[in-house]
């Protein structure tokens, strides 16, 4: 908490600075510098198996990184301390891939849920937020449903509630738009959008939908192999000159990313002996 | 041979590091136990869980352990004349050991498992990791009150399971074998001691209480987040808490009556 | 709420039903009243052969429970068995002159103290020693007298009798 001033000044409530991380012998960062700026909604993007999870994670709290640091309001969060990480994450909110939605509240008691457990509030205060917090997604109507009964892209706006429900300062999006139906992923696209300019958040969002993400940006950062290859607004995106985000952006099938993986040959694999299909199953 | 042997060594570097996992686990979840007293409907819905939807499956079970008890007693003592001292058996076998053990193991069947594969689905849809991205521990929010509730509710199902099988074995000795029903309760009371059968058997049940609800919410945590981790978890939790359940009974058996 | 209402009944009348079943396993089950019954008056019974008495075995009055064994020692002086009984208030008026005698429940059951009473008008005081003792009945001993005197009935029925092959 002592280190806020600089970090202020810049704009930037999130910085990365020269982050490594390796999970097992894999190396998924190596060397990645990001700043995220206040009020802004930035899009990380990359392929899948990048490890943009593993970045929300990282930022969160969840890993730890091997070198580099990780600043998130001017507070080191790969030092911090565990008291000191859960303070920091009050202020944050997640929205997980699946929703994370616990399966045995129903959508009332889900959004309940961090205000019971963070705030002493009378029950008729938690109501109120609750109810304003689901009308702000569109599901006051849904407060009695369980997860189950919830369309993925219903569950998704419900877990975005409960992750605005304690008001925080940087919403993350882990893939919100993937396996969504063109409807509600329009809805979400706006929402995000909406929700981040209305309640003054700062949005992070990890996506590999290029048409949704880019529509909402106000920045994208385009990670692979561990690095980042392209920043910029989606309009500088969309001119660059590197082959790679020409091919990711307008996702051409073949590229510097190759279609095939990395294999022996067709002949080798075909009629030789290496060992394809005979695992002693 | 140096491929078994490896394997070998593999199994117990793993092994030992599970076991270590599990050590450090616990004193976390210890350390939340304390915040439970400020919550108690937490452990409350634990109880209700673990112990009041194990009921039936204990009282029926101690039923007819009892009544076996009574009928193979009955046939083995009236050999030596000697049926007079069934209920001596029959509550001596239920409080010392039947009692305890059995219902831990059928605890661990039936709400061990259902620990174990609750958490472990909720790490397997990222439930957990949404909880601590709220700030919220779930090892002190999700583990502490289950491993409390189940601490809480074997005893208590323990109890019941060596009541009802004593009744099991009063019916089948007294009513259907003709055993004077006099003669059971007394020659019960006069032998079964509280201190040494009736407080040794609690003792029992609470190690074995402590033990399941551990293994099991272990088990549930530590799995690896895919349907088929979950599906491994639950089969470990059972098989290891039930191993754990029958050599710590030996254990506290050797020290309590010796 | 109703739901959590319900929830909380019923975890409510498990718990009671738990320590209910712990209690009866206590009241009934065990002999849990021996340690309220050792509001009583102990006398003293020396025994040459206690068999397998044990202490906390009943001591009984025309098959009635009366009281308890407190305990057994080897009495220095005279190395027979000192029993300790503790006989209920309940049961103060035992005569001076009661006789205790060990015997067994059933063919192989446990050992107790029955106490037969005498005629006398003075009653038992605490500390009291009982006079009249008889000492277990021990197997050994009985089928020890039974096989020699069959053997010693044998033998003169084989002088008798000549050798039979």
């Amino acid at each position: 908490m002592a280190t806020v001033t600089g970090d202020r000044t810049n704009g930037c409530v999130v910085e990365i600075e020269n982050l490594h991380f390796s999970r097992g012998t894999r190396r998924i960062f190596a060397g990645v510098d990001i700043g995220i700026r206040r009020g802004e909604v930035t899009a990380i993007m990359g392929p899948s198996g990048t490890g943009k999870t593993t970045l929300l994670r990282l930022i969160g709290g969840q890993l730890r990184p091997d070198a580099g640091r990780i600043r998130v309001d001017g507070v080191d969060v790969d030092t911090l301390k565990r008291r000191g990480l859960y303070q920091l994450r009050k202020r944050m909110g997640m929205l997980f891939q699946s929703g994370a939605l616990f399966t045995h509240l129903n959508c009332f008691e889900n959004v309940a849920f961090p205000l019971r457990e963070h705030t002493r509030l009378s029950q008729a205060l938690i109501r109120h937020l609750v109810l304003i917090k689901l009308e702000a997604v569109g599901l006051r109507g849904a407060h009695a449903l369980y997860p189950a009964e919830l369309s993925g892209g219903m569950a998704r706006r419900v877990a975005l509630a409960r992750a605005l429900a304690l008001d925080p300062m940087v919403v993350m999006y882990d893939e919100p738009f993937s396996g969504q139906d063109p409807i509600s992923m329009g809805i979400l696209v706006r929402l995000i959008r909406l929700l981040n300019d209305a309640l003054g958040l700062t949005s992070i969002i990890v996506s590999h939908d290029v048409l949704e993400t880019a529509e909402i940006a106000d920045r994208v950062h385009v990670i692979s192999a561990g690095k980042v290859v392209e920043s910029g607004s989606p309009q500088e995106l969309r001119a660059s000159s590197s082959e790679w985000v020409q091919q990711f952006l307008n996702a051409l099938p073949d590229g510097p990313v190759p279609f095939h993986y990395p294999a022996p040959s067709l002949e080798e694999d075909l009629f030789g002996n290496s060992g394809v299909g005979v695992s002693a199953l | 041979m140096i491929e078994w042997l490896r394997l070998f060594g593999e199994q117990t570097l793993a092994a030992t590091a599970r076991l270590g996992r599990g050590y450090l686990f616990l004193l976390r979840v210890l350390l939340g136990l304390p915040g439970l007293l400020l919550r108690p409907g937490l452990v409350i819905t634990q109880i209700y869980a673990t112990g009041v939807l194990s009921l039936l499956i204990i009282v029926v079970s101690g039923l007819f352990v009892g009544m076996v008890l009574g009928l193979q007693g009955y046939n083995t003592l009236v050999n030596f004349g000697a049926e007079q001292s069934l209920g001596v058996l029959v509550a001596l076998s239920l409080t010392r050991e039947l009692g305890p053990v059995v219902s831990a193991l059928l605890f661990s069947g039936r709400a061990g498992s259902a620990l174990t594969a609750e958490i472990g689905l909720m790490k397997a849809t990222e439930q957990l990791s949404g909880m601590e991205m709220m700030a919220v521990d779930p090892e002190r929010r999700v583990v502490a009150p289950r491993l409390l509730g189940g601490m809480i509710a074997l005893p208590l199902l323990a109890a019941i399971f060596t009541l009802v099988g004593v009744f099991g074995g009063y019916f089948v000795g007294t009513v259907l074998l003709g055993v004077d029903s006099g003669a059971y309760w007394s020659q019960m009371q006069a032998q079964v001691s509280f201190t040494d059968d009736v407080v040794n058997g609690v003792i029992k049940s609470l190690v074995f209480g402590f033990v399941v609800s551990w293994t099991a919410v272990f088990e549930g945590f530590d799995c690896a987040p895919t349907s088929e981790g979950v599906s491994r978890a639950t089969t470990r939790a059972v098989v290891h808490s039930s191993l754990a359940v029958l050599g710590l009974d030996f254990i506290l058996t050797a020290l309590m009556f010796d | 709420m109703q739901n959590s209402r319900l929830l909380e009944i019923g975890v409510g009348l498990f718990v009671l039903l738990g320590l209910g079943a712990l209690l009866t396993l206590a009241l009934k089950v065990s002999n849990i009243s021996a340690f309220q019954q050792t509001q009583g008056y102990d006398v003293i019974a020396q025994f040459q052969n206690i068999g397998g008495l044990k202490v906390r075995a009943p001591v009984t009055l025309a098959g009635v429970p009366v009281g308890r064994v407190e305990s057994i020692a080897v009495d220095p002086k005279t190395f027979e068995a000192r029993v300790v009984l503790t006989i209920s208030d309940k049961y103060a008026n035992l005569p001076q002159d009661t006789s205790a005698s060990i015997f067994t429940a059933g063919l192989l059951g446990e050992q107790y103290i029955g106490l037969q009473p005498g005629g006398m008008e003075e009653v038992l005081k605490p500390g009291d020693e009982l006079m009249l003792t008889q000492s277990a009945v021990v197997l050994e001993q009985l089928i020890g007298q039974f096989l020699y005197s069959t053997a010693s009935g044998a033998s003169e029925s084989q002088t008798d009798g000549g050798q039979e092959p």
